[in-house]
């Protein structure tokens, strides 16, 4: 499974959520696809996105959240999971996909690659509702259960180390986060 | 337990006046009764944290939503927070308002504590982040005010330094 076939498959249901997605391989993909404004890609502080995704969803209960998150950023802040299991906001989306690979840096294997169990980590720190996928349909099937559901999920899709050739676009990262904002505060009116 | 109960509520009743609504922290003594009174307050969304570099993320998030926020932490917790404070809020521009307990000085009785100490304002003035102390009632709730204008108006981080003249009882 492609990590780009699985954003491709879920891309039309993005459209009414906040993304928030991690750096590299993954930001660059959903850019190819078509940036929007409610897209933010977070191209450093590796495990952040899903924080940011939880201030988010804090302060918006409303508005669905989804964070696009990556097993070598989880890896870095495994705290997170408990944080948002702690309060399990209902509209938030957490898929984390999972190369097993520092793909962006030169492939380096990480645990995942020998043995470390993300969905164990998850649903063992409180996550309500977990699930690993391996084919595009199951991807497809999770991601839209989740986003009409009402309850703080983590999906774990595992996917080939295989991304972009360029991981640099023509989006600045200025003008993403201030469009972004922007874009959230004209919901509010 | 000889934390300033008065001072703190000076603190936190200075963060309310500032409209700030969401509160990130990580507990440590000179915080806990800043933190109690966040989370008695219905008003105001309190993260609990693992780590405190979750908060910048936290933070940004608020922002992005239009919130105004604060994070509370030990200067541990702002030395282990420091990636994310360079690769997020100055890279994106996010405004932090940072409360940080000054642990380590003049006066500190755990030795564990002494080494943040010294590096504490070094840091901070290595990374460019505009600090002040809160070390009196007469400025608390003025030097609040400013640090948290200055965050928004410059879209950056800016640190208030919890001193023990504020915080602590003896």
């Amino acid at each position: 499974m492609l990590r780009i076939d699985c954003v491709r498959s879920v891309y039309p249901e993005l459209e009414s959520s906040l993304v928030v997605t991690i750096m590299g391989a993954v930001a660059a993909e959903l850019q190819s696809l078509g940036h929007r404004p409610n897209f933010f890609y977070l191209q450093h502080a590796m495990g952040l996105a899903s924080s940011t995704g939880l201030g988010l969803a804090l302060c918006l209960p409303e508005q669905r959240v989804i964070v696009i998150d990556g097993d070598g950023s989880l890896l870095m802040n495994l705290g997170t999971l408990s944080t948002m299991a702690r309060y399990r906001p209902k509209k938030l989306v957490h898929v984390v996909f999972d190369n097993e690979s520092l793909l962006s840096v030169g492939g380096f294997p990480t645990a995942t690659s020998t043995g470390t169990d993300l969905e164990g980590i998850a649903r063992a720190s409180g996550i309500p509702r977990v699930s690993t996928v391996r084919n595009l349909e199951e991807f497809k099937t999770a991601v839209s259960d989740a986003i009409r559901g009402d309850e703080l999920t983590t999906i774990i899709a595992k996917v080939e180390a295989k991304g972009p050739a360029a991981y640099v676009t023509d989006l600045a990262l200025l003008e993403n986060r201030f469009q972004f904002r922007r874009h959230i505060q004209s919901l509010k009116k | 337990m000889p934390v300033s109960s008065n001072n703190s509520k000076l603190i936190y009743d200075a963060l309310k006046e500032c409209d700030i609504r969401l509160v990130s922290a990580l507990p440590e003594t000179w915080l806990v009764h800043l933190i109690r009174m966040a989370d008695d307050d219905p008003e105001m969304i309190l993260v609990r944290l693992a780590k405190e570099e979750e908060g910048v993320g936290v933070s940004a998030g608020a922002h992005f939503a239009g919130v105004k926020s604060a994070m509370l932490m030990q200067n541990h917790g702002f030395l282990a927070s420091i990636n994310g404070i360079v690769s997020f809020a100055h890279l994106y521009k996010i405004p932090l308002l940072m409360l940080i307990s000054y642990r380590g000085t003049f006066g500190e009785r755990d030795p564990w504590q002494t080494q943040g100490g010294n590096v504490t304002e070094p840091v901070l003035r290595a990374l460019g982040i505009p600090h002040f102390f809160l070390d009196g009632i007469e400025t608390v709730k003025k030097r609040i005010r400013q640090a948290q204008t200055l965050a928004e108006s410059s879209l950056q981080p800016v640190a208030l330094l919890l001193t023990r003249d504020l915080m602590w009882e003896e």
